[in-house]
């Protein structure tokens, strides 16, 4: 129990870490710098702010439901066997 | 066929869809009225939570406000979806695992105390009602565009309509709807966003079109700076707000989409806690589609707009310029009466005025579309608008019937007599919100950011204290809210509404607009809770063990009446 919550954290704060970066970080923080860099039409920073962390978004949720799916299943908290 | 008769059709056929799904799918008890019976699967729940979401300001305005800020218009990209990795990974699985049906009952149950459920319900009818009345608003501007009926009647048609399938469907109802809303609103999205996208860049992914060139091999962001610089505008990929305060505002919408107790009370509608995290992925995935193609539609319809009017003669404006001169949503005052359109910053200098919502309603018709994609748009704005409002009142009707009624007011009444207090609280609500979609107080806009505010400065701490640190006491949940609230009240009231001595943008707090101050306000909230608990006595037994309980996903109930 201590264990899997303990992973839990861990991921979390792995996940949220990336998540600050490709929004705050990368779309605000860092923008102008970014923006030196081009790719195609879009200044980097300009792209993370209003395409690229959005689909870092949609990939950090499905990681995690991967990441917890598997973690369930090791500490035998799958539902569909209970229910 | 023209506009008209192709809106009327599409609108028909939509709404008979609507009706007939709420018929097929009507609630027989207080299960499926508040959490449409438990057993919605993960991916008919992250449809319905997209469409529950998807308003009509992000239908309709966002684009316009983006093409219009540029880089700016960025918060409410991030912000608005960002929201959801939160949601996923800090509250979602814990509260579907907890098993109830409202926000107000996991803040009322997890801090074992009635004062602390009635702070939790204020906030969600207040978010929740300043909400829909926007929602109404939409409904009724839609309505009376496109199908030249006053707004009176539209609103009124919109009520019929939602109060049809909310009343008599619940969750259960409204759930399924919004699955046909959200097809609806995103077809209606990006058919137009998708021939605008190859008329301007060749590409046919608006995404990709997004960073492409014209037919010249200049690519549209560098053309479109160019032209900005030329008219005197800010940058288009720099946008004019300081780097706090697009950072805070962005914090502050995150966390208020995590906290608003309409999107939190659709992950209770799955069958078990993995269910909730997946169905959280596939809301971000459908809302994804529609907002990385804003910001592509945003450009493509500003850099359309300027090479269209600026510097052209008046007389040789398309049809559509005139069209929407006569509902008032253009202006055009010829200041140095040379006939010839002056769209510049400088205010002295400017010529016209363009009201932000036209980007996206007009869109279609400034690219030459066919009259079928125009209507098309009139039903998808109608989707979004009514998606959104149904769901804002099941978080009405449940606040009034199950948290005041059933938990504080009169805890014996029998379920049917619950369900009776629900459909009529939804009547009521109905009624109210139509109201003030009618006649719209003028600060709905400024209080729609003021709705945020307060679930980040409310909800969002108190959640997530009552998960993540299981010495989290009353006292401290408690005196954490109505500090949150009252500061972010006192700021908000001050810099909008000029109470308390009122201020101007430059006696805002380190430069921090109203909208961005939710973060300050909901910091105050983590550091008051944390302090208060501290020097309090420490939570009781059994609700630690809640606590440890709802940390693991084995042994989900389904959502009951306890």
């Amino acid at each position: 129990m201590k264990s899997y919550w303990k992973t839990n954290l861990k991921y979390l704060m792995i996940l949220l870490i990336i998540w600050f970066l490709v929004s705050f970080g990368a779309g605000i923080l860092f923008r102008e710098e970014l923006d030196a860099i081009r790719i195609g039409g879009f200044k980097l920073g300009f792209w993370f702010a209003q395409q690229g962390s959005i689909y870092v978004f949609v990939i950090l949720i499905f990681v995690y439901v991967r990441l917890m799916n598997k973690l369930d299943q090791k500490h035998g908290f799958n539902e569909d066997q209970e229910l | 066929m023209s506009i008209q008769t192709w809106t009327w059709i599409l609108v028909g056929i939509t709404f008979s869809l609507y009706i007939g799904i709420a018929i097929w799918s009507r609630a027989k008890s207080t299960n499926d009225f508040y959490v449409a019976g438990g057993g919605v699967s993960p991916l008919a729940n992250g449809l319905a939570t997209a469409a529950d979401w998807m308003s009509a300001a992000s239908f309709i305005s966002m684009a316009g406000i983006i093409s219009f800020g540029g880089y700016d218009g960025s918060v409410y990209l991030m912000g608005w979806t960002g929201g959801y990795v939160l949601l996923a990974l800090l509250l979602a699985p814990y509260l579907r695992k907890f098993g109830k049906f409202t926000v107000p009952d996991f803040i009322g149950d997890r801090y074992y105390s009635n004062t602390a459920r009635s702070v939790a319900v204020f906030c969600a009818l207040l978010v929740s009602f300043t909400y829909v009345a926007g929602q109404m608003q939409g409904v009724g501007i839609v309505f009376s565009r496109f199908l030249e009926v006053d707004i009176t009647t539209g609103v009124i048609i919109g009520m019929v309509i939602v109060l049809f399938y909310a009343v008599l469907g619940g969750m259960k109802g409204i759930t399924y709807t919004q699955v046909a809303q959200y097809c609806v609103l995103i077809f209606a999205f990006m058919v137009p966003a998708i021939f605008i996208s190859i008329q301007m860049t060749g590409n046919p992914i608006p995404q990709l079109g997004f960073g492409g060139a014209d037919e010249a091999g200049v690519y549209l962001l560098d053309k479109l700076d160019g032209l900005h610089s030329e008219l005197g505008f800010a940058e288009y990929t720099s946008g004019s707000k300081s780097t706090l305060d697009v950072f805070m505002i962005t914090a502050a919408l995150m966390v208020g989409t995590a906290g608003l107790p309409h999107v939190i009370v659709r992950f209770f509608t799955v069958k078990k806690v993995a269910d909730a995290r997946k169905s959280a992925g596939w809301a971000l995935f459908f809302i994804a589609i529609l907002y990385t193609t804003a910001p592509a539609v945003a450009l493509f319809s500003r850099t359309n707009l300027i090479e269209t009017v600026s510097n052209k003669k008046y007389d040789d404006m398309p049809e559509w310029f005139t069209k929407w001169e006569t509902t008032g949503l253009i202006t055009f005052n010829d200041k140095n009466h040379d006939g010839i359109i002056q769209y510049v910053d400088d205010h002295e200098m400017n010529e016209l005025d363009v009201n932000r919502d036209i980007m996206v309603l007009a869109n279609p018709e400034i690219s030459g579309l066919p009259n079928w994609i125009i209507a098309l748009v009139a039903a998808g704005g109608l989707a979004a608008a009514l998606s959104t409002a149904a769901g804002l009142l099941l978080v009405i009707s449940s606040s009034v019937s199950h948290d005041l009624i059933k938990k504080m007011i009169k805890p014996s009444i029998s379920e049917k007599g619950e369900l009776v207090a629900a459909r009529v609280s939804a009547v009521v609500a109905v009624c109210v919100a139509g109201y003030f979609g009618i006649n719209p107080p003028g600060f709905v806009a400024a209080v729609v950011a003021l709705a945020f505010g307060l679930a980040a400065a409310s909800f969002f701490p108190a959640i997530v204290l009552g998960i993540f640190y299981k010495k989290m006491n009353k006292e401290g949940a408690i005196a954490g809210m109505v500090v949150g609230i009252l500061l972010m009240l006192f700021y908000m009231t001050k810099f909008k509404f000029d109470w308390f001595g009122g201020g101007t943008k430059d006696d805002w707090w380190y430069g921090i607009s109203p909208e961005g101050f939710g973060t300050i306000a909901m910091i105050v909230n983590f550091i008051v809770a944390i302090s208060v608990s501290k020097f309090t006595a420490d939570p009781p037994k059994e609700v630690q063990e809640i606590v440890e309980n709802i940390r693991v996903p084995s042994g989900v109930g389904e959502a009951q009446n306890h």
